[in-house]
């Protein structure tokens, strides 16, 4: 293959990557930003999303796309409803002490993988595309259900910058995130805005393992990948700030495909991994954010 | 600090568990036996974490690579370039010291949540890099080194590491070591100053302390510590591989401190022990013990914060140090 | 007399708050010095940044003919240069003896014996009356207690300079007068910066009064003088006299 062909086939793959990874490290983003707490179990609720999207298709017979479009639906709200679940009984005991909290998701990290591997097994399990079109480049053919992975990602983006930046959910998530005791005084239930945005964060995170489910496969450890390239993107891109969160996960995806061209996958890992200590150690606040302190 | 009643009974109690320790080599059975060995080193990996985790208040999740810095330090020189057993075990405190010497330069840079997420990040970098040169590592699978380059010469006779009573008593004396050695440090001025950091760092900076200095010590101190663990595991029990320098060998260190006891001298020993034992016995009924692992952390972090022995100082025996 | 402190044009901007601005000040070795100015005229900011907690935006700090304008904090301390925290910072869970022992064990630099430290230690007690407590929790003392406890350490830094922000906050009439008694004490060899809203204290320590308002130095002089500046009656005294009783 030509080069620029092959550029372009690099760069498809890398925005799939992109797009999943920019959903991913939202959720990540969104539940450090409002409660300045860190979800070790992030790449879980990742995984568990996955796992979920094989039982449902697999539960439901006929047509892949209605097993699929069930899975997109539930997938995220069971998750939600577990990660809510585990705010409830746990983060909200320790109150929300950073420290605690990641020993604490570490725990929860254990366990959900446990259940995992004894509920759903170590296999990798392929679930069924809900359709399958090649579009018909001039130089390739190239998976239809990618782009809409593509589409689909953009469009949850939007619909979660909306509801963050123009709605009275998202003033209340952004008034909390200013400044508890003040949004306390003014009525608004601090716990249960902490709550919906564990729930919120952790449903990113499974909404973009279905959507990627049928490209890869899940498996019980499938969630650690995830956590650290999230982790990569929301230190890269600033904590707690969305635009910095999307154009990292561009960035991250992106180069992530073509520094795979080159290195061999450890090798990469290795670098990426060690860029983004340093970037933590020398500046903490990201590339693209400012300074607070 | 404390009367000189005080001291001796401190030294009193350390050196009974310590005695407790010989006896039990002629006591037990040989499964508990081979454990408790085990154990014992791996309660060494503990006290280095504790050493840092409890009495600075670091809280670091990359202490795996301090560990397996001495278990390759010491094992690969001994497998590749025929290292005796003394060179292997000093090459391993090297690989520590130069392991946390420049980890402890670049993340204590940052602090609370971020220094987390760094000593995280570097341990994975280190245990890709374990991978990454399978050629000489192997990787999981890892290297079994063999019973003959496991002995010292030792005058006339030789000291064969694979014996078991030679092992359980070298567990045992580097235990001794690195107990007496933490418990010397915290008592020492080093170590008053080290608490009061965790205290209140400005504020011991105001009090003319260079702390960033004093906390590099620290972090030099559990990395020896750590590394001296992995080099003895490497040398005691013959196998190095890339497991040991995993996130979880990063974890397991933090739920045995906390469990026995953040900042209390023998609580390293207790959570280990406890918890090692937890882990065999539910893995006879099942093999969920990951289960265990986070339901334990999970409780300890909610209702247990202080540990066995922090709780027990707190109610009881207030001079426990 | 030469001076043991001088700051240049010392400024500090938090964005674009002016919180130090450009203040120029001398203090004499072995003079009481005592800072006044209303709430947010800058006096914890400018203080702090003689002692090194922040690095200033301009101006330049000697300290006994040496510029420690880029020197750390903890070597500042070392040259004599000690800070009291304006909000009690004991270190609540340690004893009240550990407490002091940390700043003692730092000045020591020969005589590795336990009892130099205990000596020490035990003296700076005494001086402020907290030695029978020697063995309690520091967090379990009274609120007095506390401030005395922190003055203490100050004292046990064998400073040259002694920088007390708002030390008699929160003390009553009879701990007052015993502070006053014991800052005299320490100022016999010792020079003292003193942040005070409470005027009678100020009126009855200081040798001179420095008035900020606003980041900048308003007046300059001895208490007499101050008193009957009439700048200074209309910025601050006015409103202190009712606070400071």
């Amino acid at each position: 293959m030509a080069f620029f062909p092959h550029l372009l086939l690099a760069t498809l793959e890398g925005l799939v990557t992109s797009s999943v990874l920019a959903l991913t490290a939202l959720g990540l983003s969104l539940v450090f930003g409002v409660m300045r707490i860190v979800n070790v179990a992030h790449g879980e609720f990742f995984m568990l999303g996955a796992v979920l999207a094989w039982a449902i298709t697999s539960a439901v017979s006929g047509n892949p796309a209605i097993g699929f479009a069930l899975a997109l639906v539930l997938s995220p709200l069971i998750v939600g409803a577990i990660a809510w679940t585990a705010e409830r009984l746990v983060l909200r005991r320790i109150e929300y002490d950073p420290e605690a909290t990641i020993v604490a998701t570490i725990g929860l990290l254990y366990i959900i993988q446990q259940l995992a591997l004894t509920f759903y097994g170590p296999e990798a399990r392929p679930v069924t595309p809900p359709f399958n079109v090649r579009i018909q480049l001039p130089w390739f053919g190239y998976s239809g259900y990618k782009l809409a992975v593509i589409a689909a990602s953009a469009l949850l983006l939007l619909a979660t910058w909306f509801v963050l930046t123009r709605t009275r959910i998202g003033l209340v998530m952004r008034a909390t995130q200013y400044d508890r005791e003040t949004a306390l005084a003014f009525g608004i239930p601090v716990g249960r805005v902490y709550g919906a945005v564990f729930a919120l964060g952790a449903m990113l995170a499974a909404v973009a393992a279905v959507l990627i489910v049928p490209i890869q496969q899940a498996h019980y450890l499938m969630g650690l990948d995830p956590l650290l390239l999230s982790f990569i993107v929301v230190i890269i891109g600033g904590l707690g700030s969305l635009r910095g969160t999307v154009i990292a996960a561009l960035l991250i995806g992106v180069s992530d495909g073509i520094i795979s061209v080159f290195f061999s996958p450890t090798l990469a890992k290795i670098i990426a991994t060690l860029v983004v200590a340093m970037v933590l150690v020398f500046r903490p606040q990201g590339l693209f954010g400012t300074a607070t302190k | 600090m404390s009367g000189d009643g005080e001291t001796a009974k401190v030294y009193t109690l350390h050196a009974a568990v310590v005695a407790l320790l010989v006896a039990l080599n002629f006591i037990l059975p040989e499964y508990h036996h081979g454990v408790l060995a085990r154990v014992l080193v791996l309660a060494v990996f503990a006290m280095g974490y504790n050493l840092l985790f409890g009495y600075v208040g670091l809280l670091s999740l990359g202490h795996a690579m301090f560990f397996s810095a001495g278990l390759y330090g010491a094992g690969l020189p001994l497998y590749h370039l025929g290292w005796g057993v003394p060179a292997a075990f000093a090459g391993g405190i090297g690989a520590g010291i130069l392991v946390s010497l420049v980890i402890g330069l670049l993340a204590l840079r940052t602090s609370g949540v971020a220094f987390m997420i760094v000593t995280m990040m570097f341990a994975q970098v280190f245990y890709l890099t374990t991978l990454y040169f399978g050629e000489w590592t192997r990787g999981d699978e890892g290297l079994v080194l063999q019973q003959q380059s496991r002995q010292v010469a030792l005058g006339a006779g030789t000291l064969d590491l694979t014996n078991p009573t030679t092992r359980y008593l070298m567990a045992v004396a580097l235990f001794a070591a690195a107990l007496f050695a933490t418990l010397a440090i915290v008592r020492s001025r080093h170590g008053r100053v080290l608490v009061a950091i965790r205290e209140n760092e400005e504020r011991t900076r105001m009090l003319g302390y260079d702390t960033f200095a004093n906390k590099l010590a620290a972090v030099v101190t559990s990395g020896i510590i750590c590394a001296a663990a992995g080099a003895a595991y490497a040398l005691l029990f013959g196998y190095i591989g890339s497991t040991f320098a995993s996130v979880q060998y990063s974890i397991l260190p933090l739920l045995w401190v906390l469990l026995g006891g953040a900042a209390t001298t023998l609580g390293p020993l207790v959570g280990t022990v406890f918890m090692y034992y937890v882990i065999d016995i539910t893995s006879s009924y099942t093999s969920a013990y990951m289960l265990v692992v986070g339901l334990v952390l999970i409780l300890l972090v909610i209702w247990f914060r202080k540990g066995v022995l922090g709780t027990v100082r707190e109610r009881w025996v207030r001079w426990l140090p | 007399m030469t001076a043991l402190l001088t700051t240049k044009g010392l400024s500090r901007h938090f964005g674009g708050l002016r919180a130090v601005d450009g203040v120029d000040l001398a203090l004499d070795a072995g003079e009481i010095r005592a800072v006044i100015g209303p709430n947010g005229a800058g006096k914890t900011t400018f203080v702090s940044l003689i002692c090194g907690r922040y690095p200033p935006s301009s101006g330049r700090i000697v300290f006994d003919g040496e510029d420690i304008t880029d020197m750390p904090a903890h070597l500042r301390v070392r040259r004599g240069i000690a800070y009291t925290f304006q909000i009690t910072s004991v270190f609540a869970k340690l004893s009240v003896y550990d407490n002091v022992a940390l700043p003692v064990q730092r000045t020591l630099t020969d005589g590795r014996s336990r009892g130099a430290v205990h000596h020490g230690a035990m003296d700076a007690l005494q001086r402020v009356g907290l030695a029978s407590r020697a063995h309690e929790q520091a967090g379990a003392l009274a609120y007095g207690h506390q401030r005395l406890l922190e003055v203490a350490m100050g004292l046990a830094l064998k400073p040259r300079l002694l920088i007390l922000d708002e030390p008699t906050q929160g003390l009553s009439d009879g701990e007052i007068e015993n502070f006053i008694a014991l800052v005299r004490e320490i100022a016999s060899d010792a020079t003292v910066l003193l942040i005070e809203h409470n005027m009678q204290v100020v009126m009855e320590l200081a040798h001179r009064i420095t008035v900020l308002n606003a980041g900048k130095v308003l007046a300059e002089g001895t208490p007499a003088e101050i008193r009957a500046d009439a700048a200074v009656q209309a910025a601050y005294l006015g409103t202190a006299t009712e606070a400071g009783t």
